[in-house]
């Protein structure tokens, strides 16, 4: 709604005395810059006078606020781990009903691709007798169920930073729910201890380690972090240790006082600046981001 | 101590035995109170360490005021105390609930649950030509934040900022922080004023400043 009424103050976009409607104006409306607003409302009709300006501000701004703070936390860990588990399983079967009906589509018609944009081009086809129709119906289907895994996507985007401002900011939002989903909730996620953090989702190799019969894991889930990921391997576990460190202390300051902590994101950068920076040479470590020069020696720890 | 600027519903009342700054209001976070007066406590405020130290705020009273950085509303709650129509903005769920109860028995307290790095998300809320923005956002690009909205403020109006040095980086020493801080500041405004609130907030500058 921000084109339309773009430029328009919040008493401009509704009926007057429509609480829900100024609500919504307040929450999402927007300006390129403030107007006099308590005069415009007097001129238009809005408001007998000044005072009573104020008076229905006041009234409607409790009112939006109050609305938008219980959205914001209504929209709690549990949903997001709903949202996450939907999503993934949103995935394997848009996968698994792609890949039957390309499959199917393949003995049909000639030039099927493989994958959901197979399943797309398939689902775009004039089918000519029942069996067609139920091909190109069933890939249908199977992108219908990719685009809802894709819109559950957007959705775990927009709520992950609201409920966990921190963990989404380090980890990213995707990266923040499958935390919080691995340990079942934020507050059990803020309880746990930064080893096991570091090495959540990787339950299966953890429990070789611990009967004897693999090296521990360095990472879990947190390797689809950049941080880990875009490390070079030698240093992956102190990549890997000190985001998981971080990631703790992040569901810590999410769960126990709901504010961000910019703090945390500082310390974080900076730790792994010094740990990249052993990659770069006898003058690694210094702290100082992006030194990568290809200055490269041996021996120089 | 000389109190050049005090503003009028700002005052130095006797409490517990102690001289202490004060607004006449509604209690919100348990301060102490006497006769209907609630002590101002420069420990917990940026603005009341400022007012303290003598900053010469150019608070009158009865100002229209924009507060950026409400937080659960401890030091709005004052500044609604003796200033006029006064727009709180905070992005925090949970601090917000706070702020909304300190909201309600004040009918020029109009809280918002908005993020200050984007003023255009609340311009359509927020009225042009306030005479003083309050700032006390805990954010990287504190500075910024006073820049982008220096547009709320009149020509003549008074942007009163509280830097966290540690918001910003937290291994560089403060008053390289703090120096650069102002010139970002200066893109926007005349500062007219600097002082460290160390005495009451460590590693917090004080800043008052004017549109250019």
């Amino acid at each position: 709604m921000s084109n339309d009424t773009a430029g328009a103050g919040w008493f401009e976009t509704g009926p007057p005395d429509d609480r829900d409607a100024a609500r919504n104006a307040i929450d999402s409306g927007d300006a390129d810059g403030p107007e006099d607003w308590p005069a415009r409302a007097v001129d238009s009709g809005f408001a007998e006078d000044e005072s009573a300006y104020y008076d229905a501000l006041h009234d409607a701004t409790l009112h939006a606020t109050r609305e938008a703070v219980e959205e914001r936390e209504r929209a709690d860990d549990q949903q997001l781990i709903h949202g996450v588990r939907a999503m993934d399983d949103c995935e394997r079967t848009a996968n698994e009903l792609a890949e039957r009906a390309i499959e199917w589509a393949g003995s049909l018609f000639d030039d099927v691709e493989p994958g959901i944009e197979g399943a797309r081009e398939v689902a775009e086809r004039e089918p000519t007798g029942e069996i067609e129709e139920r091909a190109v119906s069933l890939a249908a289907r199977a992108a219908d169920v990719s685009d809802e895994r894709d819109a559950i996507a957007a959705t775990i985007e927009r709520v992950a930073p609201a409920v966990a401002p921190n963990l989404a900011e380090m980890a990213g939002p995707e990266l923040a729910a499958r935390l919080i989903a691995l340990a079942g909730g934020l507050e059990s996620l803020a309880k746990k201890p930064s080893g096991t953090v570091q090495v959540l989702g990787a339950e299966d190799a953890l429990f070789a380690h611990l009967s004897g019969r693999a090296p521990s894991p360095k990472h879990g889930i947190i390797y689809t972090h950049e941080y880990v990921r875009g490390t070079r391997p030698e240093d992956r576990g102190s990549a890997a240790r000190a985001l998981a460190g971080k990631l703790t202390l992040a569901a810590r300051a999410d769960h126990y006082a709901g504010e961000r902590r910019e703090t945390l994101h500082d310390d974080l950068r900076e730790r792994m600046a010094t740990i990249r920076g052993r990659a770069d040479g006898p003058n690694g470590g210094d702290g100082s981001e992006g030194a990568t020069d290809g200055d490269e020696s041996e021996g120089s720890r | 101590m000389t109190e050049p600027t005090l503003p009028d519903g700002v005052e130095r009342r006797e409490m517990d035995g102690e001289n202490r700054l004060a607004t006449r209001g509604e209690p919100v976070y348990g301060e102490p109170t006497a006769g209907g007066w609630r002590a101002w406590d420069p420990r917990r405020s940026k603005l009341g360490g400022m007012l303290e130290l003598g900053f010469d705020t150019g608070l009158c009273g009865g100002e229209t005021v924009l507060y950026l950085g409400a937080a659960s509303g401890t030091t709005v709650s004052h500044v609604a105390d003796f200033a006029g129509p006064t727009y709180a903005v905070e992005f925090a769920p949970r601090p917000v609930r706070d702020l909304l109860d300190a909201a309600e028995p004040r009918d020029r307290l109009f809280p918002l649950l908005k993020d200050a790095r984007k003023p255009q998300t609340y311009a359509h809320v927020v009225e042009a030509d306030v005479d003083v923005i309050v700032q006390d956002v805990a954010t990287r690009g504190q500075a910024t934040v006073a820049v982008r909205n220096a547009q709320f403020l009149a020509d003549d109006g008074r942007l009163l900022l509280a830097i966290k040095a540690r918001s910003e980086d937290v291994t560089a020493a403060p008053d390289e922080v703090f120096s650069e801080a102002l010139d970002r500041l200066r893109d926007a405004y005349d500062v007219l004023e600097t002082r460290r609130l160390d005495r009451f907030h460590e590693d917090h500058l004080g800043v008052v400043a004017t549109p250019k």
